[in-house]
């Protein structure tokens, strides 16, 4: 039966993002050509199409971008008063704005994502996170580090393809209003907002060499976090990776923050407000296609409402819209990338192998690019290997619990510790919860809501020091 | 009046829920709680939908065929409401494609008025009764003014709960209220205005709606248009769950009216997705759902012709009646 009320598609326009053919490595100021000039395609993973060619940057490119950043740090953004280096940021954080809705579809194009979440969640993010941090440059004596806190020196720092601007705006913002200088190195299948946010640091002005910008691929990433003038080290991205970086740079002076993988639960109590925790649940996983390192992706349900919760959460499962990133009624996009969505079907199956049962709302997805249906299993044993590893897409494990102690205990079995959820009108029992939940981010009520003021990190696997907030401070400062 | 099997349902699935005082009371309030911010976040969520095009064009021609067009005045004449009632049967003359409004809504005294000036047509003939808008009367007198309205021949009843007795828990009271102004309505559909604004909290909009429908409402509205605020789309978005949850508990179907504050097309198309992705595509109909709105008809006129030409006529191009 045809939809009575059917959406007509209402896409985005592309037209006001002129992506180059191809993009230079980010160096001292200017786009320039790498030493050994290998290179690398970016695609649209909702079409394969590809978007544009980019460097890959060889070893001897990473020692100029950090001797760019050391000159920098030394010369210039180092010692400069900190109100100037809080107007800069101010100004990279207006740029932004005034960009943003070219920065939100190149976002929406390079990596998957719907353009509503893009232009709304994304963007507003990444100009929140300079406006919060440009306050806090001339204010470093009253954030707890002492009477006149130091840089570190020269942070190199790689960011993952989930959220790519927003992950450079965490890393970047607090860096520089601490008086760091950067080399940043974007993962390589979302390149193209680094490269578009390096125009707009050339636009404001910001003296050459404090921001760096080295595309590249895992080898790139190494020569940066092995480079012997790197001060700190800034990570986000896989367990895997951060535990390699944890190798590689044991022994040396080099500081580091890692935030890494998750494997939330989010808790749902018989007393929750129903509608709004199926919201939660859906927001917890579906959001960004599930490629979100604090996403909600192990439910634990009390077991006296899990049939009426699940008919309610498929019920609204139906509703979810899959296709068109650019589209703007579009809820879940494209997986970002061939290996990541052949990832998400091997365990995807394992679950299926593994006696889980699946379950999908009925949905066309489009035959060209990488796409995954929002997928959620039933039945999942703490046992399952869907339970305990990080899927990284649009897959929900659903388990259940009889009483409080069992959610706490189920909820912290797992080696990892970023985030986790709890539902419940209960305000006592929210509070008993949070201080057992062995997790960085404890959500009441709600999944998966950033602000800069908030500090975020993780405990055990899901990495060490904070982001965010005052506490993010500290991971740029002699302290 | 004895509450025992008197519900409007036949089916009597909520028999055991309306037998006592205690356990109407247990019921109500054991409904699950709503998360004000998760509620208000959602429909916020909802008004990023775009709607464009043939959508569009969908959407605007059911705002108009599920409006009940408003006059609810003090100074509310004969001429006013015949001239009103052209409106609703037409409402853009220079357009006959534009669909006819679903019901005029007025005052009882002006019924037999109304009921002249539509008949032949398919626009039905609503009228608020209960000692509206504020519902502080006695019981003999509100079923008086809905025997009054029915007897002229209204073909819908829009009642107010009375807000006080809810607020004082006294659940039983209003209960039986509804049931016999239901009782007095007869053939005539029984709308129940549950004045949102003066209850308050999303959890009382759960607990009055749930109570309205195991009394026999029909429909259940939002507001009288005399509180503000008057409809607001969480409050919209927590009736649309309660009549998707009980048609789940009891098969039977409640519409939705939301009445009060809504003044565009572009408003009126957030309700409409609203309605969409709550309580499902069963309800954007007439028969389950319903605008009450005074001026909100000029503008999805205006949007319609800007639709269908391409340009954006004056206002003066379209009737104030």
């Amino acid at each position: 039966m045809p939809e009575a009320f059917a959406y007509a598609p209402a896409p985005e326009s592309r037209s006001i993002v002129s992506i180059r053919s191809s993009y230079g490595l980010f160096i001292d100021g200017e786009f320039v050509a790498p030493t050994d000039g290998r290179t690398f395609k970016t695609i649209d993973p909702s079409t394969e199409e590809v978007l544009a060619e980019v460097y890959e940057a060889g070893p001897k490119d990473v020692d100029r971008a950090v001797a760019a950043a050391r000159r920098a740090y030394e010369t210039t953004w180092g010692s400069m008063k900190p109100s100037e280096r809080g107007k800069y940021l101010y100004r990279i954080a207006r740029l932004v704005q005034e960009r943003s809705r070219e920065l939100a579809v190149l976002e929406s194009i390079d990596n998957g994502k719907p353009i509503r979440e893009s232009r709304d969640i994304d963007l507003p993010l990444v100009a929140a996170h300079f406006f919060y941090y440009a306050g806090w440059a001339d204010k470093l004596p009253h954030a707890g580090y002492g009477p006149n806190p130091r840089p570190i020196g020269v942070a190199g720092q790689g960011i993952p393809w989930n959220f790519p601007l927003l992950m450079l705006a965490w890393k970047i913002a607090p860096a520089l209003a601490t008086g760091n200088t950067v080399v940043l190195k974007p993962a390589e299948t979302t390149p193209l907002t680094a490269l578009h946010f390096a125009e707009i640091v050339q636009q404001a002005g910001l003296p050459n060499g404090v921001v760096n910008i080295v595309t590249g691929a895992g080898e790139t990433g190494r020569s940066l976090v092995t480079h012997p003038d790197v001060d700190k080290v800034a990570f986000t991205g896989s367990t895997e990776v951060g535990k390699e970086i944890a190798r590689s740079i044991a022994g040396t002076s080099k500081k580091v923050t890692l935030e890494l993988g998750g494997k939330a639960a989010n808790v749902v109590f018989e007393d929750a407000a129903l509608d709004q925790a199926v919201e939660g649940i859906v927001e917890g996983i579906f959001f960004n296609q599930g490629h979100v390192c604090c996403a909600g992706s192990r439910l634990l349900v009390q077991e006296s409402i899990v049939d009426d919760l699940m008919m309610r959460l498929k019920r609204r499962l139906e509703t979810l819209r899959v296709g068109d990133p650019l589209d703007k009624n579009t809820d879940i996009g494209a997986i970002n990338s061939f290996e990541q969505l052949a990832k998400i079907r091997e365990l995807s199956d394992i679950g299926d192998q593994e006696g889980a049962e699946r379950w999908s709302p009925a949905c066309e997805l489009p035959d060209r690019g990488f796409w995954f249906p929002p997928t959620v299993f039933t039945g999942v044993s703490q046992a399952h290997r869907i339970a305990r590893e990080e899927i990284f897409g649009p897959v929900l494990s659903v388990l259940t619990f009889r009483t409080p102690e069992e959610a706490v205990e189920k909820a912290n079995n797992t080696p990892y510790g970023l985030s986790a959820g709890v539902w419940t009108e209960k305000g006592s029992r929210i509070l008993w919860m949070a201080q057992r939940l062995r997790a960085g981010v404890v959500w009441a009520n709600t999944f998966n809501k950033f602000d800069p003021a908030s500090p975020f990190g993780g405990y055990k696997e899901s990495g060490y020091g904070r982001e965010g907030g005052r506490h993010g401070l500290g991971g740029y400062l002699d302290v | 009046m004895t509450p025992t099997s008197s519900s409007g349902l036949t089916a009597g699935p909520v028999d055991d829920v309306v037998a006592s005082e205690a356990s109407l009371r247990r019921f109500l309030q054991g409904l699950p709680g709503v998360d004000q911010v998760g509620a208000e976040a959602r429909v916020a969520r909802l008004a990023t939908r775009s709607i464009k095009t043939t959508a569009k064009q969908y959407a605007l021609d059911l705002a108009i065929s599920t409006m009940d067009l408003t006059t609810l005045e003090g100074q509310d004449t004969p001429g006013k409401v015949r001239a009103m009632c052209a409106k609703a049967m037409r409402p853009d003359p220079s357009d006959p494609t534009a669909p006819p409004v679903a019901a005029v809504c007025i005052y009882p005294d002006l019924v037999g008025v109304a009921k002249q000036a539509v008949a032949g047509s398919t626009v039905k003939v609503a009228s608020v009764a209960t000692a509206f808008p504020s519902g502080r009367a006695s019981l003999p007198v509100k079923l008086t003014d809905v025997k009054d309205a029915v007897a002229a021949g209204a073909d819908e009843v829009d009642m107010v709960i009375d807000r006080g007795a809810f607020l004082a828990g006294s659940y039983q009271l209003v209960f039986d209220e509804i049931v016999a102004v239901k009782q007095a309505c007869g053939d005539a559909h029984l709308k129940v205005i549950l004045e949102t604004g003066e209850l308050a909290t999303y959890d009382n909009v759960r607990r009055a709606s749930w109570l309205s429908m195991m009394a026999g409402a029909d429909f259940i509205k939002t507001s009288t248009g005399k509180v503000n605020p008057a409809a607001t789309p969480p409050v919209v978005l927590v009736m649309l769950e309660a009549v998707r949850d009980f048609a789940d508990a009891t098969g039977h179907k409640v519409g939705v009216k939301a009445a009060g504050g809504i003044r565009t097309a572009k408003d009126a198309i957030r309700y409409l997705v609203i309605v969409n992705e709550t309580a499902g595509p069963d309800w954007l109909s007439p028969d389950l759902y319903r605008f009450g709105a005074s001026s909100l008809l000029n503008d999805v006129l205006m949007q319609r012709a800007k639709l269908a030409t391409g340009r954006y006529s004056g206002p003066d191009y379209f009737t104030l009646d």
